[in-house]
């Protein structure tokens, strides 16, 4: 192949340009032996050649390459002479040379098929060659004394692998040189995948890279240390196998990848990101799930106290007839509510079980740590999307980028691929328009009093639902506090469902209001994410709000409790004390003691039961909205006035604004609720499993795809914005209920701390040397952690400034090099 | 044990994983799915390394690729005879470069290819042409496509001889915000491939290895 002569020619030049600048060796003369050592040498060179011969073209015979290798060797001397090298003792360096041919070739091939011309790529690989040269002194000083001791076993080493025992002396700077070589033949092979080759080249290439590397690894021990190189060799192998190995399994561990794809094939990027997003959102959870399950419940059931056995882990008499009612079970109380589901369940002693561990504190720490993973995962997840995103603010290629990118690849369904044909053509035109710069005019008033509108429109929806739910926490108070047992189920549940309806339906409205709006549909995408943010916000802060005035209340009625408690002690003891006053304690039943109303346990299961009805929300949406819709439209086509299919109900889109909101507000109950219902994290776990089958059946069988069809490029930071804001607002009331709020008197494993955060010094108190304490005493010191945070804030400012800094002189080296390649 | 003998030794799927950026799982399942395509023409066993080519009309027929208005573009850009003739290595390249994981340099190559309509390595005004009646289904005027293509070149243009050198191509995409997230899709569309029509028929045999 002509390229491959043309290659070659480059090379035999660079190879004569070596000559001038390589120092001749002192101990190695080849010029008399050169004639003789010929034949033995044809050996080696086959060796090279060989594995250049196979780069080149497999076929190549053996003895063709012997051949050629002469040949070559023969054109080098000639071309040598004709270009006038003033070198006399030729023969020496090419006798150098051979061995350095392959060497060259390794470092020739990548320059030259880096998808330039071969002359270019001779040049650079020239230049290369040159600097190459000048570091080679130096690198040979430092390995020549090694070199020295493993020239032996070096040569016992190459020549044991060939079948003919060659006496080839072997250098130090040819060692060096092929240590050089074998390491750039490695980094060719790591590097192969990213090549612009063909399959066949590169598969040959690699092949000639590995053979060459196996070929001579093992004469590049140090001396004695050659066993060791071997073994360190034989080793990294494996490595890279175990690697290799541990990549596929990986991947084969991703779950759902399968459906999401055909997702993505039909209903293009934006839907399936938000089933990535739920995806990610349950590996979240698996993890929290996985400590809460692992620290907390586990040991509590393996090694506390059992059921039964003290009040706070037995069913009151009163609810013990209805505890293992159905309804009773499906509310979280009776039975579940003394589980080990809740706060309340939990023993207050400082060690349980043989292993002594410690019940409170880990109680403790699991929550805090729940809270602390949540926000690094996070915020590790949006740096590295916003790395990702990096510059992309030059809007000065809206043309070209609408014409190279705008496709998206995803689509594999016909469908689909119409309206993305339409969207595309559409867009087009509207640029065409835009650039034409005419005709907007006119619309525009329109537009922006229609954006207007829309906007009052939905701040209208806003405050009538903050209203409508305002309204109903009053009400369920004035219930609560005449007792509910006077009320059926509606007025039990009407907050809840209050909200649930809220959240169903606001949605839709905003999704009709912004048809109003005529924006982009990701620019809509966006402002309904945004009104249905505060939508929701709205709901959790109220349900909130209602949480914390039952929480008063119940903390009130626990004072009362505790006084009626001390009476009820003084009346037991009263009746048998006079016989003994050393006698044991009278046996009360479990059951029958009085006990406080444990707000904890109650704000959990609040949580929980938010939960569950959010999920059975959904699910029913899901079921009537999308599935009996499509079931409707589909065979009631057949015997109806119109056309269902197209006309008006039509199928439905999926929504991806209200479904990723409903998973992101979800998350923020789970964080809320967690450190009260330990058992929430699984709840959610199921629920996320769930309804990612049911949610990838439903899309895939009852839904369409949108009908402007867009890409979701960076709503995922998006995403994880409003995700963090959540995590934010959601941690404020539970860092605030455990900092500020006694915790019950007889249930939870604080029980009996004025706090539940004095279970931290308490560990340290008991568990920890008294210096220890003391130093935690000086470090939580107000005057030590002031200047702390000042500190940080500080340093926060002082990076953010850097940071814009370094923005700046980015923007401005972009600048600089868009001015220096525009002439 | 013995369906993963027959397609391909260790050492050449070894090989494969070194020259592509999928795993060994996914290179089987790419078999798979190049065998169905003709099960008669492409055996097997491919220890051999047989030397068996797929025309451009079956390639550009799996559903995937159906949809693509650049489809023909893409698979010649990738067959070794530039007719989009695929062998199963070039098959295999193909979809190493669409995937996510091949550096942004290496897709930007590509898509030049894909791009270069009449490959005489510039995007010129009749490549651009062609490249937007794809996009749009033809549906633009003359006057409209006339419009954006001057645009494009204007924009892109930087050394002002009226086409694209893959420099200004590569300097223009590599600034695009969607580029990442599209050559993403790439990846991800070539993964659903392997999932949506692979699975049923080699599980059995990948379970093994």
């Amino acid at each position: 192949m002509c390229v491959y002569e043309r290659e070659l020619l480059v090379l035999i030049h660079n190879i004569n340009f070596l000559f001038l600048s390589v120092p001749p060796t002192p101990h190695h003369d080849c010029e008399d032996e050169e004639e003789s050592e010929k034949e033995k040498k044809v050996t080696a060179k086959t060796r090279r050649g060989n594995a250049r011969g196979r780069a080149r073209k497999d076929s190549e015979e053996e003895e063709e390459t012997r051949t050629a290798g002469q040949r070559r060797q023969r054109n080098r001397r000639a071309q040598r002479k004709q270009a006038g090298n003033e070198d006399s003792d030729s023969d020496e360096e090419s006798c150098k040379n051979k061995k350095n041919r392959a060497n060259q070739i390794s470092k020739q091939q990548e320059p030259n098929e880096d998808g330039e011309d071969d002359n270019k790529g001779g040049r650079k690989g020239r230049g290369k060659n040159e600097t190459k040269q000048e570091k080679k002194p130096d690198e040979k000083g430092k390995k020549e004394k090694d070199n020295k001791k493993k020239k032996d076993k070096k040569k016992k080493g190459s020549s044991s692998s060939d079948s003919d025992s060659e006496e080839e002396p072997i250098t130090e700077e040819e060692l060096a040189k092929l240590k050089e070589e074998v390491e750039e033949k490695k980094k060719l092979i790591a590097t192969l995948r990213n090549k612009p080759w063909q399959m066949k080249k590169k598969l040959d290439v690699l092949k000639e890279a590995q053979l060459f590397v196996e070929k001579f690894e093992g004469a590049l021990g140090k001396g004695k240390g050659k066993k060791f190189y071997a073994y360190k060799v034989m080793m990294t192998k494996k490595w890279m196998k175990f690697q290799r190995d541990f990549e596929n399994f990986k991947t084969a561990c991703i779950p759902w990848e399968m459906k999401i794809k055909e997702i993505e094939s039909h209903f293009g990027s934006s839907v399936a990101s938000y089933f990535i997003f739920l995806r990610w959102m349950y590996g979240i959870n698996m993890i929290l799930f996985g400590l809460t399950f692992g620290l907390v419940m586990v040991p509590e059931v393996l090694m506390g106290k059992p059921y039964g056995t003290l009040p706070r882990k037995t069913v009151p008499r009163a609810e013990e007839r209805t505890a293992m009612n159905f309804a009773t079970l499906w509310d979280f109380s009776g039975l579940a509510q003394y589980s080990v589901l809740f706060y309340g369940y939990y023993n207050n002693q400082r060690t349980i079980g043989w292993l002594k561990f410690r019940m409170p504190l880990s109680y403790f720490l699991v929550g805090v740590g729940t809270i602390a993973y949540s926000y690094m995962v996070v915020i590790r997840t949006m740096a590295r999307n916003a790395n990702e995103e990096g510059g992309g603010d030059d809007t000065s290629f809206n043309f070209s980028w609408k014409m190279f990118t705008s496709w998206d690849y995803l689509i594999g369904n016909p469908e689909t691929a119409d309206n993305k044909f339409a969207s595309i053509t559409t867009s087009f035109k509207e640029a065409i328009v835009e650039e034409q710069e005419n005709r907007k005019e006119e619309n525009i008033h329109l537009t922006r009093f229609l954006r207007v509108l829309a906007n009052f429109l939905a701040l209208c929806t806003l405050a009538g639902s903050g209203y409508l739910i305002y309204f109903v926490v009053r009400r369920s108070q004035k219930f609560a506090l005449e007792g509910l047992d006077n009320y059926g189920w509606w007025e039990r549940n009407e907050v809840n469902m209050v909200m649930s309806l809220l959240g169903m339906f606001c949605p839709t409205l905003f999704d009709v209001i912004s048809s109003l709006e005529n924006y982009h549909p990701r620019i809509a995408l966006r402002w309904q994410l945004g009104r249905i943010f505060a939508l929701f916000l709205g709901n959790l802060y109220t349900f909130i709000i209602a949480l914390m005035d039952e929480i008063n209340l119940k903390l009130e009625e626990e004072k009362i409790v505790k006084y009626n408690m001390t009476i009820w002690e003084a009346s037991l003891y009263n009746g048998t004390i006079p016989e003994n006053a050393t006698a044991p304690p009278i046996q009360v039943d479990p059951a029958d003691v009085p006990r406080g109303p444990c707000w904890e346990t109650m704000v959990g299961q609040e949580f929980v039961r938010l939960t569950i009805s959010d999920t059975m929300t959904t699910y029913i949406t899901i079921i009537i909205g999308d599935f009996l819709r499509a079931v409707f439209v589909r065979f009631f086509n057949y015997c109806w006035c119109w056309d269902l299919e197209y006309g008006f109900p039509s199928y439905s889109e999926f929504d991806i604004s209200g479904n990723v909101l409903g998973l992101i507000f979800n998350q923020g109950m789970i964080w809320m609720g967690s450190f009260y219902a330990p058992g929430l994290p699984a709840i959610n776990v199921f629920r996320l499993h769930t309804s990612m089958y049911l949610q990838c059946w439903a899309v895939m069988c009852c839904n369409v795809p949108h009908e402007r069809v867009f890409k979701a490029s960076r709503s995922n930071n998006f995403y994880m914005a409003m995700l963090l804001f959540i995590l934010f607002l959601s941690t404020l009331p539970a860092v605030y209920t455990i900092v500020s709020i006694p915790p019950s008197f007889d249930c939870g494993p604080f029980s009996g701390k004025t706090r539940m955060f004095e279970v931290i010094s308490e560990t340290l108190e008991n568990d920890f040397p008294s210096w220890f304490g003391k130093v935690f005493s000086y470090a939580s010191n107000p005057g030590l952690i002031l200047p702390f945070i000042l500190l940080m804030v500080l340093s926060i400012y002082y990076l953010n400034a850097t940071s814009k800094t370094y923005k700046e002189a980015n923007l401005d080296l972009k600048k600089k090099l868009q001015s220096v390649r525009m002439p | 044990m013995g369906n993963k003998q027959t397609i391909f030794t260790d050492e050449q799927l070894d090989a494969y994983q070194d020259c592509t950026f999928f795993t060994r799982k996914e290179i089987l399942r790419l078999h798979g799915r190049y065998q169905e395509m003709a099960p008669n023409i492409v055996p097997m066993d491919y220890t051999k390394d047989p030397d068996v080519k797929l025309p451009i009309q079956l390639i550009i027929n799996m559903p995937e690729l159906k949809e693509n208005p650049f489809k023909e573009r893409i698979v010649e850009a990738f067959s070794e005879d530039g007719d989009g003739n695929l062998s199963f290595n070039d098959f295999v390249d193909m979809f190493s470069v669409l995937s996510e994981m091949a550096p942004r340099e290496l897709k930007a190559i590509y898509a030049f290819k894909i791009y270069d309509f009449n490959t005489d390595n510039f995007i010129c005004k009749s490549d651009l042409e062609k490249t937007l009646n794809k996009l749009t289904r033809e549906e633009l005027t003359a006057e409209e496509i006339t419009l954006v293509c001057e645009k494009v070149i204007e924009e892109a243009d930087m050394d002002g001889d009226g086409k694209l050198a893959f420099a200004d191509f590569e300097n223009m995409i590599s600034k695009a915000p969607d580029f990442l997230r599209y050559k993403n899709c790439l990846k991800n569309y070539q993964m659903f491939f392997f999932y949506m029509f692979c699975c049923s028929w080699k599980d059995d045999g990948l379970a093994k290895c």
